[in-house]
């Protein structure tokens, strides 16, 4: 075990080199539907149980079934009022379960990342060959039921390994949403040497952490929301910034949540200075324009701690 | 030592769910529903009647709502007693006030224990559902099938016995199953439960023994999940509530299909003198939008099956 994760250096907040994201935005917003699969009866992994109770577990999985059932249509709805493309964290097996989904959003041209293959199987206990083939396999399934490659990863029910971003780069990947670290991307370090980074994802605004961890009644977690973005978009015109609301249709597509949810969504998208995208376009830019510098500068600065290879 | 490479295969990884229990479907592309009066919205309220034993096993969960401290736990029995002596009348006046029909669901325990209450709802003219034996006797997982059998067919028993009435619908204990359960529900004559919580209508399910109709029963709109476990106030509760109420009728409206609305109520929570002001506030809210049909849900059932052909 590390006591630094080895992925990025200390690299302050301020005076860094500035972002400048398409249409002078100060804010690149994102969305990020996660949209999962939750195995019934799923293989036993013995560093985790999938479900609290012994199977079945009515309960959690019906939590989930709904969002698959009910949620996505619903949220789906909601994004195309507002001209949000989604960004999916996707359980790759959906696919094969639910193409029904898939093909909505695919009409809508969201994007589909990695999510792993179902979020109730953990990478804990995996040779570092079993994770490179789950890892190259949902990345396949992407592919095959896309036809476009996978950019991003969030890992399955944010199990890690030390090695998880390095086999995501080297499978084609160019961003993690795994790291909570900064409100912009920021370079992460893969022992491969290939650009790769952080794109912001944000547990603070995830719906189910605020729900479900936090316990927050929904019309505060619209205000929560709004009051995220004012304080982003203030900062952004100094430095843009990125802010995304990661969302579970599980969660934020419920009958007593939409409202909440639909208004802070009217609010961000109603200021002019922000460039609503997906997490690939963001990364792609930044990539293309901001990570030669950003490297440059956290190397000048010398204020690294940890990230060094 | 890594995992085994079993946990890298995906026996039911295909079409539709990960089990034969029900078919995948989404809400959205299901036939329409008509409720009588062309109403948008079908208001199921129910009434949950429960017994908390004060010598608690919590085997193998406790259940929500279920004693805290060390035995004898007077605080949490009396708390959870008040409901049936005090609040529950509370809930009638309030459901008689706004001309509200509701169901009630009954541990059959408490109804050898109180067999006042009973006639009361019996004379009352509520539909009654079966709530298991008592809250400390959950279907689960693993349990033997013998012994669930005997629970669900005296649990049955006690309240066709005591009424003269036939009980069609039923609601587990903390909404737990094992995989028995349905099938031992519909070969004792049941015709739909209210556990499974990932749909926002009936929907039908299949047993080796034939089939029932699943009708959920939302937790997340319960006046325990809100106000006990998250830790809401009542009127949040109650906004939370009003604000479902209009996105399922805003809902119904643009789909032409009716929504249901299933508010599951405790005596124990609402009941309290302080909180029932926020179900007579719900209530006002619903039946004043003059777009609601309150039923009972073996009713609404049939409503909805009507529907299927």
């Amino acid at each position: 075990m590390r006591s630094d994760p080895g992925l990025y250096e200390y690299w302050p907040y301020e005076n860094r080199p500035k972002i400048a994201w398409p249409g002078d935005a100060r804010v690149a917003f994102w969305v990020a539907p996660n949209i999962e699969f939750y195995e019934l009866d799923p293989a036993v992994n013995p560093h985790r149980s999938a479900w609290p109770k012994p199977v079945p577990d009515v309960h959690g999985y019906a939590t989930r079934d709904y969002g698959n059932r009910v949620g996505h249509m619903r949220l789906m709805q909601l994004l195309d009022k507002y001209g949000v493309r989604g960004s999916i964290s996707l359980s790759t097996a959906l696919c094969d379960h639910h193409p029904e989904i898939i093909a909505m959003c695919r009409e809508r041209d969201w994007e589909f990342f990695s999510h792993g293959i179902y979020n109730t199987r953990y990478v804990y206990g995996m040779s570092e060959q079993q994770e490179r083939t789950v890892i190259e396999e949902a990345m396949a399934t992407i592919l095959k039921h896309t036809e476009k490659p996978c950019a991003g990863y969030l890992a399955p029910a944010l199990t890690h390994t030390e090695q998880t971003l390095d086999l995501f780069a080297e499978a084609g990947g160019i961003y993690t949403c795994d790291l909570f670290h900064d409100d912009q991307p920021t370079p992460v370090t893969v022992r491969s040497g290939k650009k790769f980074i952080s794109v912001p994802y944000s547990l603070e605004m995830n719906d189910t952490i605020v729900y479900v961890v936090n316990k927050i009644e929904p019309r505060r977690y619209g205000e929560m929301i709004k009051a995220n973005f004012d304080r982003l978009y203030a900062e952004g015109a100094d430095n843009p910034v990125v802010m995304c609301v990661p969302l579970h249709a599980y969660q934020v597509a419920h009958p007593h949540r939409m409202k909440a949810f639909e208004e802070a969504l009217e609010y961000i998208t109603g200021h002019s200075e922000v460039w609503v995208t997906t997490g690939r376009e963001i990364a792609e830019h930044y990539i293309e324009h901001h990570y030669n510098a950003a490297v440059a500068d956290i190397a000048a600065r010398g204020t690294g701690q940890g990230g060094a290879a | 030592m890594s995992l085994d490479d079993d946990y890298l295969r995906y026996a039911r990884r295909g079409y539709g769910m990960d089990h034969d229990l029900y078919d995948w479907s989404m809400l959205a592309d299901r036939s329409p529903v008509t409720w009588p009066g062309n109403k948008p919205l079908a208001l199921w309220v129910n009434i949950a009647l429960q017994y908390f034993p004060l010598d608690q096993r919590g085997q193998p969960f406790a259940p929500p709502g279920g004693m805290v401290t060390a035995y004898p736990d007077l605080r949490h029995y009396t708390l959870r007693d008040y409901g049936n002596r005090v609040g529950v009348f509370r809930i009638f006046q309030a459901l008689d006030r706004f001309g509200v029909t509701a169901s009630v669901a009954m541990n059959a325990r408490l109804a050898e224990r109180a067999p006042y209450l009973l006639r009361r709802v019996v004379e009352r003219d509520h539909e009654l559902l079966c709530h298991g034996w008592d809250m400390d006797t959950p279907h689960f997982g693993g349990q033997d099938e013998s012994a669930e059998r005997d629970v669900v067919a005296r649990s049955l028993a006690v309240l066709r016995d005591a009424t003269e009435r036939p009980v069609l619908g039923w609601l587990s204990p903390g909404k737990s199953q094992s995989a028995n359960t349905p099938q031992l529900l519909v070969e004792h004559g049941v015709e739909f439960m209210c556990d499974w919580i990932n749909d926002d209508l009936p929907f039908p399910f299949r047993t080796p023994s034939g089939e029932l109709i699943a009708l959920p029963l939302s937790t997340e709109l319960e006046d325990r999940f809100i106000i006990l476990q998250n830790g809401h106030s009542e009127m949040e509760w109650a906004e939370q509530i009003v604000d479902s109420c209009d996105f399922l009728i805003a809902e119904a409206e643009a789909s032409n299909s009716g929504r249901l609305l299933a508010l599951n109520v405790h005596p124990w929570m609402l009941g309290q003198p302080h909180r029932i002001r926020a179900l007579e506030h719900v209530l006002a809210h619903i039946t004043g939008t003059q777009k609601a049909w309150s039923a009972g849900p073996a009713e609404i059932v049939a409503h909805w099956r009507a529907a299927q052909s």
